[in-house]
């Protein structure tokens, strides 16, 4: 029985992400929401806030945000084995696409129909990341520190008006929170 | 054989070079891909973000796939890809066994607060990006070229009300604009 149920867990994993990995048009950050609704609403098999450290964490690490998310959330639900096959399937869909694509890519890149649909999915993306970013702004308001409330805004003016490279803002966050840390201690004393 | 280390070398820098995702990994790969190797021309490199933007899956891995099946077939493909993907798999799951372990510890609980902020800072600003890309077909700042897109700007207003008072399944909301930009822009 347990091994049955292990089994029917590692087919969901498979299926979930494949079917989400196809559907991240427009960016990783999409994959956020869709993680979000599969995971913890339809699933429950992990809690809100642990989405919220684990996609701080894929975002502070090498690589794509959709697979480095896809292999936490596989990683949390059932350990290694279940990191691998969330790695495997999300990687899959774009796989087999590109290589669909790169065998006719003219076509692909010159079809009125394709670009149309593609047209009207920017602007839902756009919908969807702006309805993630609402309920994360609530979720770090809620804790009521300054430091960590005013850390958004700061990100965002040095990434969207300033350009600055995402690694650097990341390093000076650690940075800025070791300090914050250390001078929290101090003033304790 | 040679051909796929190669590949492997290169495409494993990639991915481990590329924090933030997105559009901050285009430079990198451009180095790797068409400077350092010679693999794609600027046209073909310019066509794969196009496509990328059109396709679903992140643009490092989409290109690794291009450029490894043009290169060495189907191996090819997959030996790239995972070579982009394997530096972030560990790294990751370090990191997040790290911050587990030493949740108690007031500096690491602090730092892993600090960077959940951050991240929503960026991807507030991605977020912006896109938006200025569907609503005034421009990534700048600049009033003076904006295209105003109304169609792009209903979509988005549907879709968003769709999905925060309906609390609509995201992939169908998804799938509903696909629909809605096939019977306005075709």
């Amino acid at each position: 029985m347990k091994t049955e149920k292990k089994l029917s867990l590692y087919c969901w994993l498979f299926g979930v992400n494949f079917f989400i990995s196809a559907f991240t048009f427009g960016g990783g950050y999409v994959v956020i929401p869709m993680i979000r609704k599969f995971f913890v609403q339809k699933k429950q098999l992990i809690r809100e806030e642990e989405i919220m450290d684990m996609s701080a964490i894929a975002q502070s690490s090498p690589g794509a945000i959709a697979i480095n998310l896809a292999v936490l959330a596989g990683y949390r639900v059932a350990g290694f084995v279940g990191a691998v096959i969330s790695c495997v399937s999300a990687v899959l869909p774009p796989l087999i696409i590109l290589s669909l694509i790169s065998a006719c890519y003219q076509i692909v890149r010159d079809n009125v129909v394709i670009s149309a649909v593609l047209k009207g999915m920017e602007a839902g993306v756009a919908a969807l990341i702006v309805d993630l970013v609402v309920d994360m702004c609530h979720m770090i308001i809620k804790d009521k520190d300054c430091f960590l409330t005013l850390l958004m805004p700061a990100a965002f003016l040095a990434s969207f008006f300033f350009q600055v490279n995402v690694a650097l803002i990341i390093g000076i966050c650690v940075v800025l929170c070791v300090l914050n840390t250390w001078y929290k201690k101090r003033r304790k004393r | 054989m040679e051909v796929l280390i190669i590949l492997l070398i290169s495409f494993l820098q990639i991915g481990l070079f590329s924090i933030g995702g997105g559009y901050a990994t285009i430079p990198l790969i451009q180095e790797q891909v068409v400077n350092l190797h010679s693999w794609l021309s600027i046209q073909e490199f310019t066509d794969i973000i196009t496509i990328s933007q059109m396709t679903p899956g992140p643009l490092a891995v989409n290109t690794s796939t291009f450029v490894g099946i043009r290169i060495a077939g189907i191996l090819g493909a997959v030996v790239a890809t995972f070579g982009c993907v394997f530096s972030g798999f560990v790294i990751s799951l370090i990191l997040y066994r790290f911050f587990d372990k030493y949740r108690s510890a007031e500096t690491v609980l602090n730092i892993l607060k600090g960077l959940k902020s951050c991240s929503v800072g960026l991807i507030a600003a991605s977020a912006s990006t896109i938006l200025m890309i569907a609503f005034f077909g421009t990534s700048t700042l600049d009033v003076a070229a904006f295209q105003w897109n109304l169609f792009a700007i209903g979509i988005f207003v549907t879709a968003l009300i769709l999905l925060r008072k309906l609390h609509l399944n995201p992939i169908l909301v998804m799938i509903l604009s696909g629909v809605a930009g096939y019977f306005i822009y075709a």
